[in-house]
């Protein structure tokens, strides 16, 4: 069950400055740790995530074994128009997510 | 005579110790004034308080969300969900989690908001027991629990629940562990102040299951519970113990009155 909480602001007026706020439910395992009895626990992580604005791209990371899990993105932007805000996350494991924001800008 | 000279000093200063030993005895079991009692969110950072208030960023909050999808999935043999009972749990759990544990007449003994899942599940769902700590049931307990948030801890006037408050009473006043500790020596007497860089805190159990920072995850009140016990040097119990149970009616009746904050963060 990969879940995650967006919060875009629904309107803007043209030319704000908006705050992007995305947190999504991962474990994001190092792969440095051993199990009990000593098996090595084979790294599990987000690897990256990407934000597009009207299928053009705003916002990227990149991510690695130190970042802890849950991970949790505020961004900003300019609202420019009316449209569609898509959050995609991909990781180890073939882990994919995907969530779409609509905003209105006036 | 210098023998003696020093049995007599000797011997005054064991009463002394003994004195001493006698009022911190006394202390241990003094318990914080209605007024003085604040949540341990009080003394959270800026920056985790803000996490707990903004729904959006608060972790815990993802764990509430699965809790909802379970809330209204049929489960089990006789393919019912949560909400074909309890309908939405918006209006028909608010004030639920703030009154568990509560005594189960057929059990003849308290069960806590986690047990009363698993029973509900095995004794309506017709469908096994989810595990403790799984994500399962942290994520319907945190779901239920949310509903009541802001509500006061109101535990039951049910005097069948007596003997158990008594009995967590007990446990929680007990010293025990290699390191000798009793929870009252810390979270009664010395709350406010620092364990090694960590400050102490009262104790009370405002809102599990929580999101500890430290864990990366939700965990319940038991875990939480385990952890004091292993850091004691004491033998935990197994998870569901009915001690676990009656020390949890003592903490919330301790905590009586404070808000819900379900799904809290912690550092």
């Amino acid at each position: 069950m990969a879940s995650a909480l967006i919060n875009v602001p629904k309107k803007a007026n043209r030319g704000d400055v908006i705050e992007i706020k995305t947190l999504i439910s991962h474990i994001m395992e190092t792969g440095f740790r051993h199990s009990t009895t000593g098996v090595p626990i084979p790294r599990d992580i987000i690897t990256s995530f990407v934000c597009t604005y009207n299928n053009e791209e705003i916002f990227r990371a990149v991510l690695y074994p130190a970042i802890a899990a849950n991970p949790f993105f505020i961004f900003t932007t300019i609202a420019t128009e009316s449209g569609t805000i898509e959050f995609t996350w991909r990781g180890d494991n073939g882990f994919s997510a995907t969530e779409s924001a609509s905003i209105i800008v006036e | 005579m210098s023998p003696n000279l020093k049995r007599t000093q000797w011997l005054a200063a064991a009463a002394v110790l003994l004195g001493i030993a006698a009022i911190a005895e006394i202390s241990a079991y003094a318990e914080i004034l209605l007024g003085e009692r604040r949540s341990g969110y009080a003394d959270l950072a800026p920056d985790t308080k803000a996490m707990q208030d903004d729904d959006t960023a608060n972790p815990g909050m993802l764990w509430v969300q699965d809790g909802e999808a379970l809330w209204n999935a049929k489960s089990g043999a006789a393919n019912r969900a949560c909400a074909d009972c309890h309908d939405d749990a918006r209006a028909t759990m608010t004030g639920v989690a703030a009154r568990y544990p509560a005594f189960d007449t057929k059990l003849g003994r308290p069960v806590d908001l986690e047990q009363r899942i698993n029973l509900c599940r095995v004794e309506r769902q017709q469908a096994s027991a989810f595990a403790y700590e799984s994500k399962e049931l942290l994520s319907l307990s945190a779901f239920i629990g949310k509903q009541s948030r802001g509500e006061p801890i109101a535990p039951l006037a049910d005097e069948r629940l007596r003997p158990f408050l008594e009995a967590g009473r007990e446990q929680f006043n007990r010293r025990q562990g290699q390191l000798n500790l009793s929870c009252g020596q810390c979270h009664d007497d010395n709350w406010g102040k620092r364990l090694a860089g960590s400050l102490i805190p009262q104790a009370h159990p405002t809102g599990y299951p929580l999101y500890r920072l430290e864990w990366q995850a939700v965990g319940s009140l038991q875990r939480r519970l385990r952890n004091c016990i292993v850091g004691m040097r004491a033998e935990p119990y197994e998870y569901g113990a009915p001690e676990y149970v009656s020390l949890e009616l003592y903490l919330v009746w301790r905590a009586r009155g404070l808000p819900i904050e379900t799904p809290a963060v912690r550092p």
